[in-house]
This record gives C-alpha cells, structure tokens and sequence, in this order.
C-alpha cells in the first residue's frame, strides 16, 4: 500500500514540476502583459503605473482600468496600418512557401524510403542554423553590387543593381526562407502517409493525373496545408529580425513596432497593448492549427 | 518506388538550391581573402584569425554556450517530465491548459514571449543578466523537448516497466534503470535541440537580458546592423558547422534508436 502511494507522490511530482514552471513562466507573464497594457505610461523606473495590487482592490481596479493605450493603438493609423501590413506581408510569405513546398514535398514523399530520411535532415537542417546567420546571408546577396547583382550583370541579365536590400521584396525574400521548412515538414509527413493506390484507382477509373491530383491528393493533404501553413503565419505576423535587417523605412511590421515602443520610446504600457492585440490577431490561425493536428491525429 | 518525373527531379533541385545556396555563398566568402563581397581575391584563413582575436565576440560566444548548456539542461529535465505526464497521466485535472502552456512557445512570436518575461522579472524586482535569459530559454525551449520525448514515448513498449514494477523495483527505480534507457536517444535530441534553439535566439534574449550579460546572437545582430564583413561570415561558418555537426549526430542518434527499437 506505501509502494503505491508513493508512485502516486511521485505520478503527482511529475505532473507538478512542469506544470508550475509553466504557470509561473508563461502564464503569469501574460497577465504581467495584460496588466501593464491597462496602466499609464510614467516616466519612472519601470515605466509604467500598474493598476492592479492585488485582489483586495479588485473593485477599485474594475472602475480605474485604463484602456488608453488600446484607443491610441485604433487612433494612431501608424499602428492599425502596420498590423494589416503584417497580415499582409505574412499571408503573402505563406502563399509563396506554399507554391514553393508543395512540389518540394510532393517530391520527397515520391523518393524511396532512404532517400526521404536524408531529404528530411537535409530540410531541418538549414531551420536549424540561426536565423541571424540566414538572414545575413541574404543581405550579401541582395545588397547593391551583392553577389545576385554580380551574378544577374555578369550574365547580361541586367546594366544595373536591382537595390533590392531594405525593399518589401528582400524581406518577403527573407521569410519565405527562413519559414520554408516549417511548411515543408507538414505537408510531406500529410503526403508520405497518402495511399498511393487512390491515386492507381483514380486513374483505372478514366481521371487524368491533373484531375486525380485536384480531387485525390489535394484534399487528402488539406491537414498538411493548413497545419504548414498556421506554422508558416503565425510567426511570419510578429516577425522582427527580418524586416528589421532586410526591410527599409516602408516595411514597419508589427513585431518591430513592438521592440521600437519598448526599447526606443521606453513605453511599456503601449508595447503591451500592441502584443495584446497581436495575440488576439493570431487566435484564429492558432485555432486552425488546432484543428489541422487533431484532423491529423485521425488520419493516423 | 516509382520513377521521378522531370517535374519533380525540378522541384527538389529548385527547392534544395533556394535552402543550400545562400548558406553556401556565406560559407565560400568566410575563406575570401578580399574584403569585399563580390570581388574573390583567393583562399585565406585571414578572417578566422583575425576572429580569434575578437574579445568581445569570443566573451559572448562563451557566455552564449555556458547559457545555452544550463537552459537546455533545465528544458530537457522539464520537457521529459512534462512528456511523461502526458503521455502516462492520463486524465489530470488541468490537462489542457497544460498541453496548452507546453505548446503555445512553439508558434508564439518571440516579441511577446521576451516582453511577457520581462514584465515577470521587472515585478519581481530580479536583477537581469545570466540567469534571467537561461529561465526565458528553458521555458521557451521545454515545448520542443517535450515533443521529441513524447514521439519517443508514444512507441514505447510499457510490458517492460510493468515487468520491473512486477519484480518489485519502484517507480523511480523503474524510470532510472528501464524507462530511461529508453529514451535517452530521445532526450539526448531534445537537449541538442534545446542547445541549439537557446544559442540561436537573440529577441527573447535582447528583452530579458541585463548589463553585463551580452550574448552571442546579440553581438552579431549589431554587428550586421553595421554591415557585411568577412569576420562576420567566419564566425558564422564556425556556428554553422558546429549546429551541423550536431543534427548529423542527433539524426544518427536517433536512427540507431529506432533501429534498436524494431
């Protein structure tokens, strides 16, 4: 009876450890954040005023809650014109890999079974350098007299330098490579696992490859699509480094925003409020890729 | 298997070239003896030398390492414990907004992560540096460790444990000396991943950080703000080949694992 008693302790111990962790770690920040989006700015250290002390002052903190800095976030155009830019930028970044990783995975899950394993490591590989250093990449390439300048002039292509650096272009560039491997891993686990035969039977019943493609495996790889695509988004939307390093003065993304509030402007109540509403932007995509994992989990 | 089509033969060229040849041209342009990007002035291991003298770059690689060795250890602890209960406690009251908790670092935009903790700490009256950083690393890194030990877990064959307890080991006995044998393979991977993820960020570390405690992705970030140089490229390649080194690793890791496991 101890023995069993004391695997329940310990079942309980195992449960509990991370369990408070995470509340502590990301649940309590989150109110933190919620907290000090609802406070005034102050010029004091930390900067901010909270509203909030405790329980015992609920009543006086329901009537004192500040949404100032939500309304100057829907009154300043700065801020609601560069949440729809990043929707914007992230939506088209998601359609590229898209048109990008479908073939690529459709062809990875065609190849023999040895051959995927390589293909995947080959996949996860680069999504494992930093992606410091795969930005920068770019930059020697995408920079005037960079290596596609030199590469595009020395074959005739072009007389000048494209000046695509600090661009929409270069930063669209920039995440479609640093995010296609979170598109490509789901649609290739979605296409490896499709019953080839379908396809056999499609085609024994008079449909062309193009019409057994449209009506077999695209929608049998829907879970891969939304699921790749959630993944590809839902960062793409707060993204920092990449229009921060490849973009220019016209490519003020949201995440940027954000660090500028908070690190050069020092108002921590306002970068609160841009992160509060950037959470409720990406619940949706977020809930799509709850759907697509489970939709997933029973096809498995 | 069936015969590649030349449209396909196409889409892995194109889309392997997309992934490999950037990393390739900054890899090629680390050994180049000129200064400038597009003129190739011959092989030279000038920039790496020049690198080795770098103190500030060579403090924040080195506290970069210490950071990321304790945070992935912390993650991987954490991430297995939170694998097994997800994968053995059943039905625990408050089991989905602990899924929830687990996998919501994944896909959360690091802006919002670096700023939540940041808050935590500034009401906490903490002072910022080493240890602030290596807490926001192991909790955002706990999720991908938890997934690499749950795949694990999920084909794991629970006769043995059952044996053990039958013969009368107990529970810890039994996780020390059958259950994680097992996986180790697994842990191991999820620690290099963790490893890697905590070495790599630089927003969660720019928000948490304090005086004192600069870290390598920080030191390069304003680095490239400055511009391209061949230093930067060496100590990229040097990154680089490191992180390689360790997926091939992992990835063989985990084949033999599998191998082994049937």
């Amino acid at each position: 009876m101890s023995a069993r008693n004391a695997a329940a302790r310990l079942g309980r111990l195992v449960v509990a450890v991370p369990y408070l962790w995470l509340l502590l770690f990301f649940l309590v920040p989150f109110g933190m954040v919620l907290r000090i989006a609802l406070s005034d700015s102050a010029t004091a250290l930390p900067p901010y005023a909270p509203h909030f002390d405790g329980f015992s002052q609920l009543g006086e903190f329901l009537s004192g809650l500040d949404f100032e800095n939500f309304r100057l976030l829907g009154d300043d155009e700065l801020y609601w014109q560069s949440y729809l830019y990043s929707l914007r930028l992230a939506a088209l970044t998601t359609l590229i890999a898209l048109a990008i990783g479908y073939p690529l995975a459709y062809a990875m899950a065609s190849v023999s079974r040895r051959a995927q394993g390589l293909l995947v490591v080959l996949v996860i590989l680069p999504f494992w350098t930093s992606f410091l250093i795969r930005v920068y990449a770019w930059i020697g390439i995408l920079r005037p007299d960079g290596l596609l300048d030199a590469a595009l002039m020395g074959l005739g292509l072009t007389s000048e330098p494209l000046r695509l650096l600090n661009t929409e272009a270069a930063v669209l560039i920039g995440m479609v490579y640093s995010y296609l491997p979170f598109m490509v891993l789901p649609l290739f686990a979605t296409l490896q696992k499709l019953d080839r035969s379908l396809l056999e039977a499609a085609a024994d019943l008079g449909a062309t490859p193009l019409k057994a493609f449209l009506t077999v495996t695209l929608p049998l790889s829907l879970p891969g699509i939304l699921a790749g695509s959630a993944l590809v988004f839902i960062p793409a939307v707060g993204e920092f480094v990449i229009p921060d390093l490849l973009g220019g003065p016209d490519t003020v993304m949201i995440g940027k925003v954000l660090w500028n509030e908070f690190f050069s402007n020092r108002d921590w109540p306002l970068a609160s409020a841009v992160a509060i509403v950037l959470l409720i932007v990406l619940v949706l995509p977020l809930v799509l890729l709850q759907r697509a994992r489970l939709a997933r989990g029973e096809a498995a | 298997m069936k015969r590649l089509g030349p449209g396909l033969i196409l889409a892995l060229v194109v889309g392997f070239a997309f992934l490999y040849l950037p990393i390739l041209a900054l890899i090629a342009y680390s050994f180049n003896a000129s200064r400038l990007v597009t003129v190739w002035g011959g092989f030279s291991t000038h920039w790496y030398v020049t690198l080795m003298s770098n103190e500030p770059l060579l403090d924040a690689a080195w506290l970069s390492i210490r950071l990321a060795f304790v945070a992935a250890t912390v993650a991987t602890a954490l991430g297995t414990l939170a694998a097994l209960a997800l994968a053995r406690h059943g039905a625990f009251r408050g089991r989905t907004l602990f899924t929830g908790m687990v996998l919501a670092p994944l896909v959360m935009p690091e802006v919002i992560t670096g700023l939540s903790l940041l808050l935590l700490f500034v009401a906490a009256d903490v002072e910022r540096g080493f240890w602030t950083v290596t807490i926001a690393h192991a909790t955002f890194c706990l999720g991908f460790a938890c997934i690499v030990v749950q795949s694990r877990l999920a084909g794991f064959d629970r006769s043995l444990e059952e044996a053990a307890q039958d013969l009368g080991a107990t529970p810890f006995v039994t996780f020390w000396t059958v259950t994680l044998p097992l996986i180790w393979p697994a842990v191991a991977a999820a620690w290099m991943l963790a490893f890697t993820l905590s070495l790599d960020d630089l927003v969660i570390a720019s928000f948490t950080t304090g005086p004192g405690a600069t870290t390598l992705p920080m030191r390069l970030y304003s680095a490239i703000r400055l511009g391209v140089s061949p230093e930067i490229n060496a100590a990229c390649t040097i990154m680089i080949g490191a992180v390689a080194v360790a997926v091939i690793v992992a990835s063989l890791l985990m084949k033999r694992d599998r191998l082994a496991g049937g």
